[in-house]
């Protein structure tokens, strides 16, 4: 597999991670990213128009 | 609930399970499938090719012996008085009295039994130096161990152990002169051993030759300090939400937030049945999810809070009718 | 002209049961309702498609056993996409969960669908624990030593034993995903034999009689 000798990480995570603190709660930066990201994408499915039936009948 | 309510709630159950007869639009199911699989194809090629995965290296109890020799030996003190995790931890490793974690009144722990019996003197300590070969100041140490009552073997344990954890680093070298009999000798070869590697072998294979209960070696490595410290490091501490965490900086598993929510917040995190209250209520609350359609409120939020409104906005705006 | 009769033997009647209850053109329609038409509901094939990548990232992973990934690159590599479609196969999941919910689809007789979901994310949240406790490092280490507390509590512990390495690879390649690979395929099944929930009527007044005709 090519591709695994030719892109060694090139973001690399294998360092310290970043912690959100709000009161009791810890959130590594990772996962508060996960977490956004599902929201954003959770609205946008619910905004964006979906195609219209071409073959309306 | 009105009368004119109850028949309409009724209607609209005997009308949702209808079979659909109104206006239809081409949907292609096939097509859809595929173009998703080539999608998640795509985006997981290339999420792992750019993020990689992580691979911290595991600990063994030579690595640990040797990163931290004090902290080691120290622990085996404590599984060779029966004063560590392992050894005061009750069912299912253990008979110790009271120990097992309880809610309310109930204690499923205790009613499990004890059905993977662990004696740590004797498995952690004595056995794996049984094995060790030609030595003669641990034979003649283990001799005079063997020879002596429990009650003598009991004293000199924990008189060792308690003097390790008084000694300057938990330190051997700087322990206090005292009646300690044959305990400094076996531990210390004990040390070496396991520097050395032999012990991580001697404790998977005091049974079978094909060896895949790794059940010893870990509590062993877990009543120490050192696995402990090299999980904290990376943020996977209990009070450190760290079940929901990931060893670098890599996302977790975000999908454990309320389990272990509930150990950040009292009364859990300062009780000792924190691991048999927070699972039975996990139970609770898992169970109240697959129920969700019986449970009256909550199988009622999605009318009050209209996020439908925004899905069906275009067949609400014709009319409803399609 | 005579009634058609029940068959009878077994297979005759397994046949005539799940042509009744399931016709090819209602397992594979080409139309659907006019009110499936929102993004929304794409999250439920996106969490199929995602399960089956992470069952052949899993089965190559399986080729060449639980160690490959630590001393090959390319093995490390599929780790990656398991690790990653995973990420992805959860996260659909659950955003699939919250559209449902807030559509509260197990309306008109489809309470097992939503059941058959529900327990297909708890038993995805089982098999994700378990392939992390195979995972042979400083991880699976902390993570089984850790909640051998949990399930010891609870009284399970000695059965379903995380510290056990060999009965956590066999749960997490061989048993759950075939009891979660039955569930998905019930919980589609139930989809395609109860239609796509009909949308809430804000009012039952606004219903048009027409929309009930063919």
């Amino acid at each position: 597999m090519v591709i695994s000798h030719l892109i060694a990480a090139p973001v690399n995570l294998d360092h310290p991670g970043h912690y959100v603190h709000w009161g009791v709660i810890q959130l590594s930066l990772a996962n508060l990213i996960v977490i956004a990201v599902m929201v954003v994408i959770f609205i946008a499915a619910l905004l964006l128009p979906f195609p219209k039936d071409r073959n309306r009948r | 609930m009105t009368t004119t309510e109850a028949p309409r709630r009724h209607q609209a159950q005997a009308t949702d399970a209808q079979k659909w007869t109104g206006r239809v639009r081409e949907y292609d199911l096939v097509k859809e499938f595929v173009i998703a699989l080539a999608v998640v194809a795509v985006l997981t090629a290339a999420l792992a090719a750019i993020f990689s995965s992580p691979d911290e290296k595991q600990v063994t109890l030579s690595t640990w012996s040797r990163s931290a020799p004090n902290d080691f030996v120290l622990t085996a003190a404590a599984e060779l008085d029966g004063s560590s995790g392992t050894a005061s931890y009750g069912a299912p490793y253990t008979h110790t009295p009271d120990a097992a974690q309880k809610i309310g009144p109930v204690s499923l722990q205790h009613i499990a039994g004890v059905t993977h019996p662990i004696n740590t003197a004797s498995d952690f300590v004595l056995g794996p130096l049984t094995g060790v070969p030609a030595d003669p100041a641990l034979s003649a140490a283990l001799r005079t161990w063997r020879a002596a009552t429990p009650e003598q073997q009991q004293q000199w344990a924990t008189a060792y152990d308690d003097a390790l954890t008084k000694a300057l680093d938990n330190d051997p070298t700087k322990v206090e002169p005292g009646n300690y009999g044959p305990v400094p000798v076996m531990l210390d070869r004990l040390l070496t051993t396991a520097q050395s590697g032999g012990l991580d072998g001697a404790l998977l294979s005091q049974k079978q030759f094909f060896a895949t209960d790794y059940t010893k070696p870990l509590l062993f490595i877990a009543d120490g300090s050192y696995l402990e410290d090299q999980a904290r490091a990376q943020h996977l501490g209990g009070d450190q939400w760290g079940m929901m965490n990931e060893t670098g900086s890599y996302p977790g598993q975000a999908w454990l937030w309320l389990y272990t929510f509930w150990y950040q917040v009292s009364p859990f995190s300062t009780s000792g049945n924190a691991d048999a209250l927070v699972w039975g209520l996990m139970a609770v609350l898992s169970l109240a999810l697959v129920l969700v359609p019986f449970i009256p409120g909550i199988r009622s939020i999605p009318r009050w809070v209209p996020v439908h409104r925004l899905i069906w906005r275009d067949y609400y705006r014709q009319g409803g009718a399609g | 002209m005579t009634a058609p009769t029940m068959p009878h033997t077994w297979t005759g009647r397994v046949r005539a049961r799940a042509l009744r209850d399931l016709p090819p053109d209602q397992l594979l329609p080409e139309h659907q309702p006019v009110y499936v038409a929102s993004w929304i509901y794409v999250f439920g094939v996106l969490t199929l498609a995602a399960f089956l990548v992470v069952l052949g990232t899993g089965g190559v992973l399986a080729l060449k056993g639980p160690q490959w990934w630590h001393r090959s690159s390319t093995g490390h590599y599929f780790n990656s996409l398991h690790l990653w479609s995973v990420e992805l196969f959860m996260a659909f999941m659950v955003i699939h969960l919250w559209g449902k919910f807030f559509m509260a689809a197990w309306r008109g007789k489809r309470a097992m669908t939503w059941i058959t979901g529900a327990v297909c994310f708890l038993g995805s949240i089982g098999t994700a624990f378990t392939g992390y406790l195979i995972q042979s490092n400083l991880d699976s280490q902390w993570i089984s030593t850790q909640a051998k507390d949990g399930l010891n509590a609870a009284g399970i512990g000695s059965f379903f034993n995380v510290t056990d390495f060999g009965q956590m690879l066999m749960w997490h390649i061989a048993l759950l995903p075939f009891v979660v690979g039955v569930l998905i395929a019930v919980h589609i099944l139930q989809v395609r034999r109860r239609g796509v929930v009909p949308p809430m009527e804000i009012d039952l007044r606004d219903r048009v009689p027409e929309q009930m005709t063919p």
